[in-house]
């Protein structure tokens, strides 16, 4: 069986790739201070041999290959021929999916063991935090990182809590082992502004009895930042226009006073981030959408929209995509109306965007679980959700609501060979991740485990090694 | 399975759940009956009068018996939910709605939790439609807040709650916290919850020492109900997860002649020759496998495989009481396979192990001629996440498989398909 992409025109987007990312990472670092230092492993080419691969793409090839090399896909389909010195992996009975992507994590920044010194998640001094950028709390020794690894996540981005209306920056990251988060730093991927509807602002400020108290001061304080950020966008542009005038005008023009906050906001309202918003309710989505037209930015998704199914339409036609639990439910109000077929409702209307995320450190490890549960709820009621149209739900459509699925997220010639090679079907409650690979490199290997754990906390314990007390 | 045949399912179900006085016989089935008789392929189970009356192959339909086809679907006991707060507990973020935690700043033993179940608390509808019947409803222990009086190392009764709505079993078990968390409930040392517990059961035995009222720990009634435990093999209900703790706890209860459970155990797999030759089970949640706390630094996967394997008796529980989630508990047993325990151990630690340690065997936990029908069809292998239950009964009752969210499921499945959820 072919590839439905070896064609031409896949050849063509291939080399037109290359091009495109050096641009993307070259504007990146010019404008981030913190740059990404990620450099990916040194890998020998690898085949991976008659396996049953979903694309990610909503295409299942059976008994096909995946060649990687260079650290990207070379191609995908029958009978494809090991370069020299390529490490040939037998894939019968296996099953092959890119990289597992996901969107909402608090890995290193509320890590593992929770306690307070490492407790950096939250920035809940104040409702507005748009300054603070949640790579700066990201502890890389979280031993999360290693077992959400075993579960195929090669991709991840880390948020700043809920607890404020506009908690600060996100940031995306490779799943690799590192001793700064640098090193892990997904190389030219937007930041994403973290923003949070509903109970959460409402009941950490209100508790304290400073605004917001309530749902309509939620969305005043959003507004009032907004109106913020377009003053600030105002006096950029006078500012600039004085400067290109010349003369007189441009050697007066004084630039607006730094603000991180605004910056932040601004760069929002230009485009250049997108929002990524916690809002669980219905109602509460459809009114940031009006927001979002109200000030022109774009949001990217809804995180924990237990709701969604009640607005799939809505949220299709708005190009907004749902990131949701396969079946969390009821431990606050706003998650009271969580339904297990709600990832297949938003899945199932047109251009629908269904995303599975975690939130969690054990639900980070098996979202291919979380998948088939709703795979399986979507069924019982009538869905037809074929194992290659529900992989899209952890890579191709989480790969574009953070704006990286021109270079990951699918097994197409070009891309990121983040790859994850299934001991069979991956939608199983028994199947296990193999091998997992990141830019070609093997990063997680099930039978040849680590000598000694990957996280610095995990070295040297007498607990984790088993020693009897 | 198909659309249609679910959809025919269902229509059977709504048709069946009044008090079906007409025996059922559900035969070609797998039947995993958790007992000596072990599974039976190709077999059968007879309802009669709310009991199971026959089980094995080949039975014949008695006269008047609705006959159901499993095609070979698996049938199990209806599953245990683990240890929480299932019923006293509506929403976990709105604290009007919950009662599992007793915050008087005293010790309590005889505060009995099960007077708060709900039997219609949502949380309770959706497990049992996912095939749970059972549950071990045990009180929490926490600080208070903000200088409010808090709960104690001991914090109250535990009961066998069951999902079909009637009340709940005797007290069984009592909750006692002495790990990492009882720090804040015993002066900020764990090591001072085994001096109060050694105190208070030193009040329980009697008779009372010359000490003053304001000494005591315990309330009359307290003394009583703690004192039963000391006469009865009734489970105490260590939750405990590092080694060195879980040895103590069972060292504690050994000298003090108390039947110990272990709850949490993340660390139980490096103390298992100890709880093998002591006989203490561990009731334990299998996607424990990070250190959350520095009590569970050697947290793993392995834990319930390596547990059975040096002879230890486990079940399942996941690890926040919280009701919402229990329905997860069968996919963590799915996982616990995944992870190298048999399969057959597995199911059992959903259903016989939880049901004996808990002594509700009688009625909950196998498959046994004479036994109430507790037990559920599924719509393939029970610990799979994709499997579904198809048929349920509890009390000998046909169960409804509709629930709050199966009616919000239904009202917006309609607007989904007429393309008009917005």
């Amino acid at each position: 069986m072919r590839s439905t992409y070896s064609g031409a025109a896949w050849r063509a987007a291939a080399l037109a790739l290359p091009a495109l990312v050096v641009t993307t990472f070259a504007l990146a670092a010019a404008n981030d201070p913190y740059p990404s230092t990620y450099a990916p492993a040194a890998s020998a080419p690898v085949l991976i041999r008659g396996a049953t691969v979903l694309t990610g793409t909503g295409t299942r090839l059976d008994n096909a290959d995946v060649l990687i090399v260079d650290g990207k896909i070379a191609a995908v389909g029958a009978n494809l021929t090991a370069p020299a010195g390529a490490r040939v992996v037998e894939g019968r009975g296996r099953w092959v999916t890119p990289g597992l992507i996901d969107v909402h994590s608090h890995l290193g920044v509320y890590p593992s063991p929770q306690v307070s010194g490492n407790s950096d998640g939250n920035e809940a001094t104040a409702p507005v935090t748009a300054n603070v950028w949640a790579e700066h709390s990201v502890w890389p020794v979280d031993p999360g990182f290693d077992t959400a690894l075993a579960g195929g996540i090669t991709t991840l981005e880390i948020l700043p809590g809920s607890a404020n209306l506009i908690g600060g920056r996100s940031v995306v990251l490779k799943n690799v082992p590192a001793v700064t988060y640098q090193a892990m730093k997904f190389p030219g991927a937007p930041q994403g502004l973290k923003m949070a509807c509903g109970e959460n602002p409402k009941r950490v400020y209100g508790g304290r009895n400073v605004a917001p108290s309530t749902r309509m001061g939620n969305v005043a304080g959003y507004r009032a930042q907004w109106i913020e950020a377009q003053e600030y966008l105002r006096d950029l542009a006078a500012y600039e226009a004085k400067i290109k005038a010349g003369g007189k005008a441009a050697e007066d023009a004084k630039p607006p006073k730094r603000d991180l906050r605004l910056e932040t906001l601004a760069a929002v309202l230009k485009g250049e981030i997108p929002v990524q918003m916690h809002c669980y309710r219905a109602d509460e989505m459809a009114i940031m959408l009006d927001m979002s037209r109200e000030f022109g930015f774009r949001i990217a998704a809804f995180h924990h929209a237990v709701e969604a199914y009640k607005i799939a339409n809505l949220l299709a036609e708005h190009g907004v995509c749902a990131a949701m639990w396969a079946d969390w439910w009821g431990f606050k109000m706003e998650a009271n109306d969580g339904i297990q077929e709600n990832i297949a409702l938003v899945d199932a209307v047109p251009n629908g965007c269904a995303i599975v995320h975690s939130d969690s450190e054990e639900g980070i490890q098996r979202l291919n679980q979380e998948a088939a549960k709703a795979i399986a709820r979507g069924r019982a009621v009538g869905f037809d959700i074929p194992p290659e149209r529900a992989i899209r739900w952890l890579t191709q459509n989480p790969a574009r609501a953070l704006g990286i699925d021109a270079r990951t997220g699918t097994l197409e010639p070009g891309k990121m060979a983040d790859v994850v090679l299934w001991n069979r079907d991956p939608f199983s409650v028994y199947a296990l991740a193999d091998e997992v690979y990141i830019d070609g490199a093997l990063q997680y290997d099930r039978a040849h485990p680590p000598a000694a754990p990957r996280s610095d906390f995990m070295l040297g314990q007498p607990a984790a090694a088993g020693v009897v007390p | 399975m198909n659309v249609r045949i679910l959809a025919a399912c269902g229509a059977l179900f709504l048709a069946a759940t009044s008090a079906g006085a007409a025996p059922v016989l559900l035969k070609n089935g797998v039947i995993h009956t958790e007992s000596a008789r072990g599974t039976l392929e190709g077999g059968s189970v007879l309802i009669s009068g709310g009991r199971i009356t026959a089980i094995g192959r080949d039975l014949a339909a008695p006269p008047g018996a609705e006959v159901i086809d499993l095609k070979g679907r698996p049938v199990t006991p209806a599953l245990f939910g683990g240890v929480g707060f299932l019923g006293v507990s509506e929403v976990e973020l709105e604290s009007s709605t919950n009662d599992g935690t007793l915050k008087l700043g005293q010790m309590r033993p005889e505060f009995d939790l099960a007077l708060a179940f709900n039997p219609d608390s949502m949380p309770v509808g959706v497990a049992r439609v996912e095939g749970i019947g059972f549950a071990l409803l045990a009180p929490g222990a926490e600080p208070g807040r903000k200088g409010a009086p808090g709960s104690s190392v001991l914090a109250g009764l535990a009961s066998v709650v069951r999902l079909d709505g009637r009340k709940p079993r005797a007290p069984v078990a009592l909750a006692v916290s002495v790990g990492e968390d009882a720090g804040p409930l015993a002066g900020e040392s764990r090591a001072a919850a085994y001096m109060l517990l050694a105190q208070a059961l030193e009040e329980a035995r009697g008779p009372l020492q010359a000490t003053t009222p304001e000494q005591r720990l315990l309330t009359p009634a307290g003394r009583r109900v703690l004192k039963s435990f000391t006469v009865e093999p009734k489970p105490v209900l260590f939750e405990v997860d590092r080694a060195a703790d879980i040895r103590a706890a069972v060292e504690f209860a050994e000298k003090e002649q108390l039947k110990a459970v272990i709850f949490g155990g993340a660390e139980a797999w490096r103390v298992a020759p100890l709880l093998a030759r002591t006989q203490v089970p561990v009731v334990l949640d299998p996607l424990d496998d990070l250190p959350e706390q520095f009590d569970q630094i050697g947290a793993t996967l392995e834990n319930a495989k390596r547990l059975n394997a040096a002879g230890v008796t486990v079940a399942f529980s996941l690890r926040q009481p919280a009701p919402h989630d229990i329905r997860k508990l069968r996919q963590a047993a799915g996982n616990a396979v995944a992870h190298g325990l048999p399969w057959d151990a597995a199911l059992a630690a959903l259903t016989s192990v939880p049901a004996k340690v808990f002594r509700a065997a009688g009625e909950f936990g196998s498959l046994e001629v004479g036994r109430p029908a507790n037990l559920v069809v599924w719509s393939g292998d029970p610990l799979e996440v994709t499997s579904l239950v198809d048929a349920e009964w509890l009390d000998g009752q046909r169960q409804s498989l509709r629930t709050r969210q199966t009616e919000l499921r239904d009202r917006y499945l309609a607007k989904v398909r007429a393309g008009s959820a917005r």
